[in-house]
Formats: C-alpha cells, sequence, structure tokens
C-alpha cells in the first residue's frame, strides 16, 4: 500500500505535469496567459499578489536547497545542521509568511469579490484552493511541527524521496515513515503539478526575463513570405 | 543614407465630425462584441473639452504612459525601464482600472416581451456585464456627449490647464469639438517598447501595430505604457487587444471599417514615406514644441526620385509609390499642413492626424471676415495647441488660417463669380475636404498577398463548408 501513494501516483502526477504542458503549448498557446484579473479589481489585488508571488518565489528558494541540494553538500561547504535549520526556519517561515498571507487575500478576493469570482473561471478558484492548501500546510510543517513538536530532520526521508523519483528507485518507506504533515504537503504539492498545465500556473514558464536584455525599443516583424506584398 | 519604411496612416478632418458614433458602433460590432472586451471601444468619439475614455486618460502624471527624456536626454518610457516594469509585474500601479472605463451592462430585453400582464410597460433593466446583477449605470464611454454634465466634468479636462485664463463653461461661451480616437499606430509605439513578452510588434510592410496573440502572457505592461490608452485588456481571455487598423480589411484595398461607415466622410487614409533610421532622434528632440515639426521631417516626399530609389531598394513595392504620391494623408498633413498629430508631446510619434476644426467667430465679426478673426474663434486657439501641438498655436493658427482662404476662395469663385486661372493646389484641398469622393479618401494598396486575395474573391478564402 506505501507504492500507491508515494511511487504510483507521484509518477502519475508527474507524467501529467509534462504531458500537459506539451498538450497545452502545441494546441493552446492562444490561452497561455497570466489571466491577470488587475482589470476588474485593484485594491485587494495590490497587496495580496505582490505578497503572494515574491513569498512564493522565496519559497521555492528554500525547497531548492532543502530537497534538491542534498544534506551532505551543504555540510560539506560548512552549514552544520542547526545553522541550516535556523536558516530554513527563519527563511522560511518569513517567505511563506509572505505566501501564506498573499494567498489568503487572493483566495478571498477570488471568493468575495463578485467581479472577479464572476470574471473567472472553475480553474481559477481550483488553483487558488490549491495553492492555499499547499503554502498552508507548508507553513504547518516550517513553523507549527518545527515549533510545536520538534525538529524533523526531512532531508534524511522526504527529500532522498524526491530526488529518488528521478533517478527511478524511489523508497517509499522513506516517506511513509514521515509526519503526517510532510506526507500531506507532498500529496497536495502533487496534486497541484498535476493540475499545473491545465491553469494560469503555465505562465510561470514564460516569466518575461528576456526583456532585461532587450536593446531595442521598436519591434518590427517582417510579413510572413506568403503574404509579402507582390 | 535613410532607411525607407510606408506606414498606412488615417487623417480625420474634425470640420466635418457629427459625432454620430456610427464609427464607434461599426467598429464594436466587428471587433470587440465578444466577452471580456464588452468595455473596450478601438474606436471611440470624445466630445472636448472632457475627461474621455478611460477617465483623464491625458494625464500622464497619473497614468505615466508615453516616453520621456532623462537626465541626458535620452528617450526612456515614461512607465519605468525594462527592471523597473518587472519589479512591478505583479500589481501594475499604472493600470487604469475597470471603473476608470466604465461597467459595462446590458438590458433584461426579454422582460418586454416575457413580462406577466400588468397594468405598467414592462421594462428592459440594465444588467452589469461583468457581474449579471442589475446596475444602475452612472458612467460610460460617452457619457459627457455634446458636454453632457460638463460643468461638473469638464474642468477636469487635463487640456484646460493650458488656456490661460479659466474657461468658463457657461451658455455664452461654450464650445465643443468631437474627438474620434483610434490607436495611432506610432512610428515609436511605447506600447511595442513596454511588452516584456515581445508580443507587440509593428508590421515591418505598413506600419500597423498589433499584438501577437499566441505570443501576450498578460502582463498588461502595454495597456499602461500607451499615452493614448488604446490597448485594452480581454479581462476573459487575459490577453490584450487592440485597434488592428482593419489590416485584413486593408489587405485587400478595403478601408477601415470606421473609415467606411464614416457618414461625415472625415476619414482619410494612405501612404506615407519615413525615414526609420531618423524616428528615435525625432522622438528625442528635446522641446516639445518641436516635436511636431520632427515628425515632419521624418517623412520623405514620393515624387523624389531619389526616395523612390531608395524605397525601393529598401523592400517598398514598386507600386505603392503611386499609392504613396496619391496619398491623401501624405496631402493633408505633409503637403498642406493641415493636418496635426494627437500629443505629439507623448513622443510617440502617432500616426493617426486631424483636421483642426473652425469654429463660429466669437463675437462680433465683420460680415465675411472669418480669415481676419481666426484668433477670435469660439474654439480657443490654446485648447486645440494642447491637444496637436504642445501647445504651439502657430501650426494651428497656419492650419485654420488655410482653411478659411480655401473657403474664401471657393466662395469667391463660386458665389461671387470671380474668374482668372484656377488655383490647382486651392482646387485640390477643396477637392479632398469639400467633395471627399470615396476614390480620393482611400488610396490602399491592394491585393498583397495570395491568400488575401481568395479571401477577397470569395470571402472565406476558400474555407467555407
Amino acid at each position: 500500500m506505501k507504492a500507491l501513494p508515494w511511487i504510483a501516483f507521484p509518477y502519475a502526477a508527474l507524467l501529467v505535469f509534462v504531458g500537459g504542458h506539451v498538450w497545452r503549448w502545441r494546441f493552446d498557446r492562444l490561452g497561455w496567459t497570466s489571466r491577470s484579473s488587475q482589470l476588474l479589481e485593484q485594491r485587494w489585488l495590490r497587496i495580496g499578489s505582490p505578497l503572494f508571488h515574491v513569498g512564493v518565489l522565496g519559497a521555492l528558494g528554500g525547497h531548492v536547497l532543502g530537497i534538491l541540494v542534498p544534506a551532505r553538500a551543504t555540510r560539506a561547504v560548512g552549514i552544520d545542521d542547526s545553522a541550516y535549520h535556523v536558516l530554513s526556519l527563519a527563511a522560511g517561515g518569513f517567505f511563506g509568511a509572505m505566501a501564506l498571507a498573499g494567498i489568503v487575500v487572493l483566495t478571498l478576493r477570488r471568493l468575495l469579490v463578485r467581479r472577479v469570482r464572476r470574471g473567472g473561471g472553475v480553474a481559477d478558484v481550483v488553483v487558488d484552493l490549491a495553492l492555499l492548501a499547499v503554502v498552508g500546510i507548508g507553513m504547518g510543517e516550517t513553523l507549527g511541527w518545527n515549533l510545536l513538536v520538534g525538529e524533523y530532520g526531512y532531508r534524511e526521508t522526504v527529500s532522498v524521496w524526491f530526488r529518488q523519483l528521478f533517478t527511478l528507485h524511489p523508497d517509499a518507506s522513506l516517506m511513509s515513515g514521515a509526519p503526517w504533515v510532510y506526507q500531506a504537503h507532498a500529496l497536495a504539492s502533487l496534486t497541484l503539478f498535476a493540475l499545473w498545465p491545465f491553469t494560469r500556473l503555465v505562465h510561470v514558464w514564460t516569466a518575461p526575463v528576456g526583456y532585461l536584455a532587450r536593446r531595442a525599443h521598436i519591434l518590427y516583424r517582417e510579413p510572413p513570405a506568403s503574404t509579402s506584398p507582390s | 543614407m535613410v532607411k525607407v519604411r510606408a506606414q498606412l496612416a488615417m487623417v480625420m478632418n474634425l470640420d466635418k465630425c457629427l459625432g454620430c458614433h456610427t464609427c464607434s458602433v461599426t467598429c464594436k460590432n466587428v471587433w470587440t462584441s465578444r466577452p471580456g472586451v464588452e468595455y473596450a471601444w478601438f474606436n471611440n468619439v470624445e466630445t472636448k473639452p472632457g475627461v474621455g475614455y478611460p477617465r483623464r486618460w491625458e494625464d500622464q502624471e497619473r497614468w505615466r504612459g508615453g516616453w520621456e527624456l532623462d537626465g541626458d536626454g535620452r528617450l526612456r518610457l515614461k512607465g519605468g525601464g525594462q527592471l523597473e516594469k518587472l519589479a512591478r509585474i505583479f500589481a501594475n500601479p499604472d493600470l487604469p482600472a475597470i471603473q476608470d472605463y466604465y461597467e459595462p451592462w446590458t438590458y433584461d430585453y426579454g422582460e418586454l416581451t416575457s413580462a406577466p400582464r400588468s397594468q405598467v410597460q414592462p421594462t428592459a433593466r440594465p444588467r452589469s456585464r461583468l457581474t449579471g446583477e442589475h446596475v444602475t449605470p452612472s458612467w460610460g464611454p460617452n457619457w459627457e456627449d455634446d458636454l453632457a454634465g460638463a460643468p461638473a466634468h469638464a474642468p477636469a479636462d487635463p487640456n484646460l490647464r493650458a488656456l490661460e485664463e479659466q474657461v468658463r463653461l457657461d451658455y455664452e461661451r461654450v464650445f465643443m469639438l468631437y474627438l474620434p480616437r483610434i490607436c495611432e499606430h506610432c512610428l515609436n509605439p511605447s506600447c511595442v517598447a513596454s511588452c516584456p513578452s515581445g508580443a507587440m510588434y509593428k508590421r515591418a510592410e505598413d506600419g500597423i501595430v498589433l499584438v501577437d496573440q499566441e505570443a501576450c502572457r498578460g502582463w498588461r505592461m502595454c495597456v499602461s505604457g500607451c499615452p493614448y490608452k488604446k490597448v485594452y485588456f480581454n479581462w476573459r481571455r487575459g490577453k490584450a487587444e487592440k485597434c488592428t487598423l482593419c489590416y485584413p480589411r486593408l489587405e485587400r484595398g478595403d478601408p477601415t471599417v470606421c473609415s467606411e461607415t464614416c457618414v461625415g466622410r472625415i476619414r482619410y487614409l494612405g501612404l506615407v514615406l519615413y525615414d526609420a533610421d531618423r524616428v528615435e532622434e525625432a522622438a528625442s528632440t528635446p522641446d516639445p514644441r518641436d516635436l511636431y515639426d520632427a515628425q515632419l521631417s521624418l517623412f520623405l516626399d514620393p515624387n523624389d526620385p531619389r526616395v523612390a530609389e531608395r524605397a525601393t531598394a529598401d523592400g517598398v513595392p514598386p507600386e505603392w509609390l503611386e499609392y504613396a504620391r496619391r496619398s491623401p494623408v501624405w496631402k493633408l498633413a505633409v503637403r498642406w499642413r493641415l493636418a496635426l498629430p494627437l500629443h505629439p508631446e507623448y513622443r510617440t510619434l502617432p500616426m493617426v492626424w486631424y483636421v483642426p476644426p473652425l469654429s463660429p467667430v466669437q463675437g462680433a465679426a465683420d460680415g465675411d471676415e472669418v480669415f481676419a478673426a481666426i484668433e477670435r474663434l469660439r474654439i480657443p486657439v490654446e485648447y486645440l495647441a494642447s491637444l496637436f501641438t504642445a501647445g504651439d498655436p502657430e501650426p494651428v493658427l497656419r492650419a485654420l488660417r488655410r482653411l478659411a482662404a480655401m473657403r474664401a476662395y471657393m466662395r469667391a469663385r463660386t458665389v461671387e463669380g470671380a474668374d482668372g486661372e484656377p488655383d490647382p493646389e486651392i482646387e485640390g484641398m477643396y477637392r479632398l475636404l469639400s467633395l471627399a469622393k470615396y476614390r480620393d479618401r482611400f488610396v490602399i494598396p491592394p491585393g498583397r498577398g495570395a491568400e488575401a486575395l481568395a479571401l477577397a474573391a470569395d470571402g472565406c478564402g476558400g474555407g467555407c463548408g
């Protein structure tokens, strides 16, 4: 029974994630957008959106450090476990709180501001609720579990299991023994990954960082060959 | 050395605009009668003085659209550079809200036939197109039509700042003009420079500014970057949309929908040739009042054989040169200086030009001495200069005097029986402005590409079931 949630489901979710993006890029580039609702409501968006985005980008950095980088690598560069713990608690708590505050504001806005609710679709509500769950449970780990229950060495279990997914030798027992908040966060995140390609979240992959390098003011486009002036 | 490009441009003769909104309605029916853009009018007609649509769009201290010069005199976006734009991408502080346009609504028309038998007439109540709920409309895209509510709203018109004495909008002194507006298809478009995705572009062959719908990601920097507020955000699709200058029609040689349906025949479409290499230089002219002349200096005379040779070398189709020579836009804006650009101080080098309106002479004028009384026209020259020349009254006065002179000349010939050799320039002006024949108003190079021709032939490019 350990294999279902920690081997079958993760691979199914990641398969949908990859396949869904290929499908979306090929057949629905017209719908590939951030779907901003700022036009319809500005006051709450100006608070919630920057909070959420900055918080989530910070949390992403924390996840790269905590999950993708093995514990022995951080130890090798001289960060001992207690220093890492303080760092993850402080930075994770800070950015996590920002993200959580932001997504709470954005979710309430989506549900309560009539223009925003009617202006969006079911997918927009689902995305907000899924993010709320993922970020909320994540904060339950970072602050809740760490402060109330005690420090949990997820870098020896959860992180190892996640990296094993990509080497195709996942050990389900690493997850089945983890505290329930860590299990819940992993399952919620995998669900979010499976939903990702079918929602506005795709805008993440087309973040316009290339804009910083653009030199030209005016972009001219030549006509396609078949319709050039004759 | 010059880099010759062709631009399809428009002139509107405000002297003949009757404010009927036919252009707005036909444009709406063709382009924005869809969910998400109910509030958007690619073409709208404003009564000036007034705050316009969206409200106070001309106040660039608030909306930060267009360009400005930095301390070193270099051109930069007024809304901030690339880094600043990305820093503000999560919540764009310069984006107008839907209330700055208006909350679009429809009516419960079904009530008119489905209401139960009653002693009173059934009514079709207004209903919001955003929330579906009943609303009481309190603002709209032409709420100020014919100065409606002007005593309350019009003093907020940014152009009135230009007038030395406080304009009193009382009955004796009141003035107004209609200002139809579409996308300016600028030579130096700030929306294009503002788009982080590079989804907006200027067509190399005819200068039409478009949004690549597959590349737009809804970052909405173009909406705030455009000082004319002529890029709209489709809140349902999550993408930017704008006036396309009806390019599918232009490509088969037909005028835009707004031009085709204009009852007053005020619109002109034609080519101008310009030097694309000097666009940034012209837009960087230090004194805003010199921008009009700087923009004029970009245009190249299609009758000059060297220009023709250079244009062909730069890829302008040879047959387009003949269209450029006959272009009404070239004649009105460049040759005769009758048409002026809208708000050149935004530094986008706009390409929809306006013939300023003559208006009744204020106070007592001596009979036919309109010519001498141009300065005493009811519409203050300073107001027109604030719209069209960054405040310089001279180009406005020149255009108005020429219009008055043309009238005086034609009156002398047709009413008073003056004879002598006719002046071909003035006769040509009269033909173009007063008679305004269809073939003279629209000089559009047709038949671009096989697809366009196929579309023209059967109306659906062979794709109809």
